[in-house]
C-alpha cells in the first residue's frame, strides 16, 4: 500500500495559555487534494503554522508523520527541504532582499539537500522565467525585493509562483484565496492545478467554497474548536456554502 | 585643571618646534595658536559634557598625544595595500603612513585641472590656496579634536580640482598605521578644494595594518564651489585597539551638491564628526552613514547640518548594526539659522541590535531659527523581524543565512546610496563578509 504523505494522529497544540487544536486526525496520500474549512478561530491557520514549524506554538499531544519522518522534530528549514511548503496567508515583505536571489538561495538549498548540483544565476533565471508566466506575473517582480510594494493579489500569486519553483511534495495553502478578485483567483487556482501530480498533495485551507470550484478537492474536512467534526467529498463544501457552519458546529457540541 | 597644564605642555612644545622649523606662514602659526588655546582650555571632554555624554574618552588620558614621527622606510610591506578593501578600485591613490605622505606607495597620474599632493608640500607650493582655505570649514568650537589636529598636524593630503573639471576616476586617500605594535598618535589633515562646477569622487580610508594602538585624530576640510558636485566616502577601518576621532567638515557654496558617506567598521572607540556648512543658497547635501560595531567597540557619529542660506536640502540617513557588547552613538544636530527659509532637512537613524548586550544612544537635536522650514527626524531601534526569519526558513533557508540576508539588507540601504559603482561594490563585499560572522555568532 502507498505510504501517506501526511499522517496526523491526535494532535493537540496551542499557545502558552490556550489550547487551540484539540485532537486532529488527518491522513493525506500522494495525488490527493484535501480542503480544510471551518469558521474563524476554529484552528485552521494554527494547524498550518504547527505543520510549518512556526515558533510560539506548543504541541502537547499527538504526532505528525510526514513522508515517513517525525515532522515535529524538524526545523522549519528542514521541513521545507523535505518538500513541505506553506503558502502564507500574509506573505512577509522583506525590503532589501532581492526576489530572485532569495528564491535561488531557497532552490539551491533544496538541491544541495537532495545531493543535486546547484544552479548558477543564468540557468536559474531561465528556469524561473518560465514559471513566472504560469502565474501570469510580471517578470519585473523578480528584480524587486521580496513582496515589497506588491499588491495583496500579487503577494498571493507570488506565493504560488514560489511553489511552482520549489515543487513541493506537500503544499499547504493558507487562505490563499482571501483578498483575491475572481480573475486572480482563477490564475492562482490554475497554477495550483497545473502543479498537481500523482506524487504530491495539497492541503487547501479556505473559508469559502468558491476556490474549490477551481481546485477540486478529493476530501473536505470541517474544523471546529480544534477538531475535525465532519469529513466528506466535494459535495460537503457545497452544502457548507448553502447552510453555513452552524449546523455542524452545533452537532459537534451536542455530540 | 591639572590636566590642562599637561595638555598645554604637550601642545606648546610641539608648536615651538613647528616655529623653529620655520616653514610655516604667520597665518598658520596664528591659527595653530588659537586652536591650541581652544583645545587646552577645554581639555579632553568629560562625559559630563552634553555632546560627550555617551562616549567616554577616559582611556584617552592614558595615551600620549605626541604625534608619531616620520615612519621608517620599509615599515610597511606594499602587499598590505593590495589587501585593503578599496584596493581594486581604479583611480589615483595617495598613501599615508602614520599620517605622513609616502610617495613610493602612492600612484598619481598627472591630469590637467587636478592637483594631488601632500599637504606639507602644498603649504609651500600652493601657499596662496592654503592660506585662503585652510581652517575655513572646520569649526573648532564644535569639534575640539579638529582643533587639536589644527594645532598639531604635520601632513595629509591636498587636493585641488579646477573650475568645471570632471574627474572621471575617484581619488583615494589611504591612511595606514605601521605594523609595529606600539602606541602612536596620528594627525592627518586633508584640504580638498573643489572649484565651481567641478565634479569629483573621493575616498578617505583609515586602516590599521598591524596591532598598533593609539589615536588617529584626523580632520578633512572639503571646500565645495558653486554648482560643484562631490561624492566623498570615508571608511574608518582601524584595528580594534585604536581610537579614531575624525572630522569631515564641508563648506558648500551656492547650488553645490555633496554626498558624504561615512562607514565606521573598526577601532576600539571612534567618533566621526561631520559638519556640513550649507553656506550658499539651494544646496543639496546627503550625509549617509553605517556603523557596525561588535565585541566591545564603540562607534559614534556626530553630525551637524548648519543651514545658513535659503532653499537648502539636506538628508541624513544613518543605520547601525550592533553586535556583542558594542555601543553605538548617533547625535544629529540640525541648525537652521535666521534667514535660511525653505530649508528642507530630514534625518533618519535606524538601529538593529543583534544581541541583548549591545546598546545604542541616539539623539536628534533641532535648533530652528527660521519659520518657513521643513525639518523632520526619526529613530528606530529593533531586532531582526521574527516573521521575516520564519518566512525565509519556511522556504528552506537556514536560520544563519536568513539572518545574514536581513542584516546585509539593512546595511545595503545605506551602501546603495553610494553612486560610484566600483566603490559601492567593493564596500558591499567587505561589509557583507564582516556581517557574516555576526550572523553565525548568533546561531542558536
Amino acid at each position: 500500500m502507498t505510504e501517506p504523505i501526511l499522517k496526523i494522529r491526535g494532535l493537540k497544540a496551542g499557545v502558552v495559555d490556550r489550547s487551540i487544536l484539540n485532537g486532529i486526525d488527518l491522513t493525506i496520500f500522494p495525488g490527493e487534494t484535501h480542503a480544510l474549512m471551518g469558521p474563524n478561530g476554529s484552528g485552521k491557520s494554527t494547524l498550518a503554522a504547527v505543520l510549518a514549524g512556526r515558533e510560539g506554538y506548543e504541541v502537547t499531544d499527538g504526532e505528525v508523520w510526514y513522508a515517513g519522518k517525525n515532522l515535529l522534530e524538524l526545523d522549519p528549514e528542514d521541513r521545507a527541504k523535505e518538500g513541505l511548503f506553506l503558502a502564507f496567508q500574509y506573505p512577509v515583505e522583506i525590503p532589501g532582499v532581492n526576489s530572485t536571489y532569495f528564491l535561488k538561495a531557497a532552490y539551491n538549498e533544496l538541491r544541495k539537500y537532495r545531493g543535486e548540483p546547484e544552479l548558477d544565476a543564468a540557468d536559474f533565471l531561465n528556469f524561473v522565467k518560465a514559471r513566472v508566466k504560469l502565474l501570469e506575473l510580471d517578470e519585473s517582480l523578480l528584480r524587486r525585493p521580496v513582496n515589497e510594494g506588491f499588491s495583496g493579489g500579487e503577494k498571493k500569486r507570488n506565493e504560488i509562483f514560489q511553489m511552482a519553483v520549489l515543487e513541493p511534495k506537500l503544499a499547504i495553502l493558507d487562505e490563499t484565496d482571501s483578498g483575491l478578485d475572481i480573475d486572480a483567483l482563477k490564475i492562482v487556482a490554475n497554477g495550483v492545478c497545473k502543479l498537481r501530480n500523482a506524487h504530491n498533495a495539497q492541503l487547501v485551507i479556505t473559508h469559502y467554497q468558491r476556490l474549490l470550484n477551481y481546485i477540486v478537492p478529493d476530501r473536505v474536512h470541517v474544523l471546529s474548536e480544534g477538531r475535525i467534526v465532519q469529513s466528506g467529498d466535494k459535495e460537503l463544501a457545497m452544502e457548507l456554502e448553502e447552510r453555513g457552519y452552524d449546523w455542524l458546529t452545533k452537532e459537534a457540541a451536542t455530540a | 585643571m591639572a590636566h590642562s597644564d599637561e595638555m598645554d605642555q604637550v601642545v606648546s612644545s610641539l608648536l615651538d618646534r613647528a616655529v623653529v622649523d620655520g616653514v610655516e606662514s604667520k597665518r598658520l602659526q596664528a591659527m595653530r595658536e588659537t586652536a591650541r588655546a581652544h583645545f587646552v582650555e577645554r581639555g579632553i571632554p568629560p562625559i559630563e559634557e552634553e555632546d560627550w555624554r555617551f562616549t567616554n574618552l577616559g582611556a584617552l588620558r592614558e595615551l600620549s598625544l605626541h604625534p608619531a614621527g616620520h615612519p621608517q622606510a620599509g615599515s610597511i610591506s606594499p602587499n598590505v595595500l593590495q589587501r585593503l578593501p578599496l584596493s581594486t578600485i581604479p583611480g589615483n591613490r595617495l598613501v599615508f603612513l602614520n599620517g605622513y605622505f609616502i610617495r613610493r606607495l602612492s600612484s598619481i597620474v598627472e591630469e590637467d585641472g587636478v592637483q594631488a599632493l601632500s599637504l606639507a608640500e602644498a603649504l609651500s607650493k600652493h601657499s596662496a590656496l592654503c592660506e585662503r582655505y585652510l581652517g575655513h570649514a572646520v569649526q573648532s568650537h564644535e569639534t575640539p579634536f579638529a582643533a587639536l589636529n589644527t594645532a598639531l598636524f604635520k601632513d595629509g593630503a591636498f587636493l585641488h580640482i579646477s573650475a568645471g573639471k570632471t574627474v572621471r576616476e575617484p581619488l583615494h586617500l589611504v591612511f595606514l598605521s605601521t605594523e609595529e605594535d606600539t602606541e602612536q598618535t596620528h594627525y592627518p589633515r586633508n584640504l580638498i578644494v573643489v572649484e565651481g562646477g567641478a565634479h569629483v569622487t573621493l575616498t578617505e580610508s583609515y586602516h590599521g595594518a598591524g596591532a598598533s594602538s593609539g589615536l588617529t585624530c584626523s580632520a578633512t576640510e572639503l571646500i565645495v564651489g558653486e554648482g560643484a558636485r562631490v561624492e566623498h566616502v570615508k571608511v574608518q577601518d582601524e584595528n580594534e585597539s585604536r581610537f579614531h576621532l575624525g572630522a569631515v567638515a564641508v563648506q558648500m557654496a551656492r547650488e553645490s551638491q555633496v554626498r558624504v558617506h561615512s562607514l565606521a567598521l573598526g577601532a576600539k572607540l571612534s567618533r566621526t564628526t561631520i559638519y556640513a556648512g550649507l553656506v550658499g543658497q539651494g544646496v543639496e547635501c546627503l550625509l549617509n552613514g553605517l556603523y557596525i560595531p561588535r565585541n566591545s567597540q564603540l562607534a559614534d557619529h556626530f553630525t551637524i547640518v548648519d543651514n545658513a542660506a535659503p532653499h537648502g536640502i539636506s538628508h541624513e540617513y544613518f543605520n547601525g548594526i550592533l553586535a556583542g557588547q558594542s555601543r553605538g552613538v548617533f547625535h544629529g544636530r540640525i541648525i537652521v539659522r535666521p534667514g535660511a527659509q525653505k530649508t528642507d532637512a530630514k534625518q533618519t537613524n535606524k538601529n538593529l541590535l543583534l544581541s541583548d548586550t549591545a546598546t545604542i544612544d541616539t539623539k536628534p537635536q533641532l535648533e530652528i531659527y527660521a519659520d518657513d522650514v521643513k525639518c523632520t527626524h526619526g529613530t528606530t531601534v529593533g531586532q531582526l523581524n521574527p516573521e521575516s526569519l520564519f518566512y525565509m526558513r519556511a522556504r528552506g533557508l537556514p536560520l544563519e543565512m536568513a539572518r545574514h540576508l536581513l542584516i546585509v539588507a539593512f546595511a545595503e540601504e545605506i551602501l546603495n546610496r553610494i553612486r560610484n559603482e566600483d566603490i559601492r561594490g567593493a564596500l558591499s563585499e567587505v561589509i557583507s563578509k564582516r556581517l557574516g560572522s555576526d550572523a553565525e555568532v548568533r546561531y542558536d
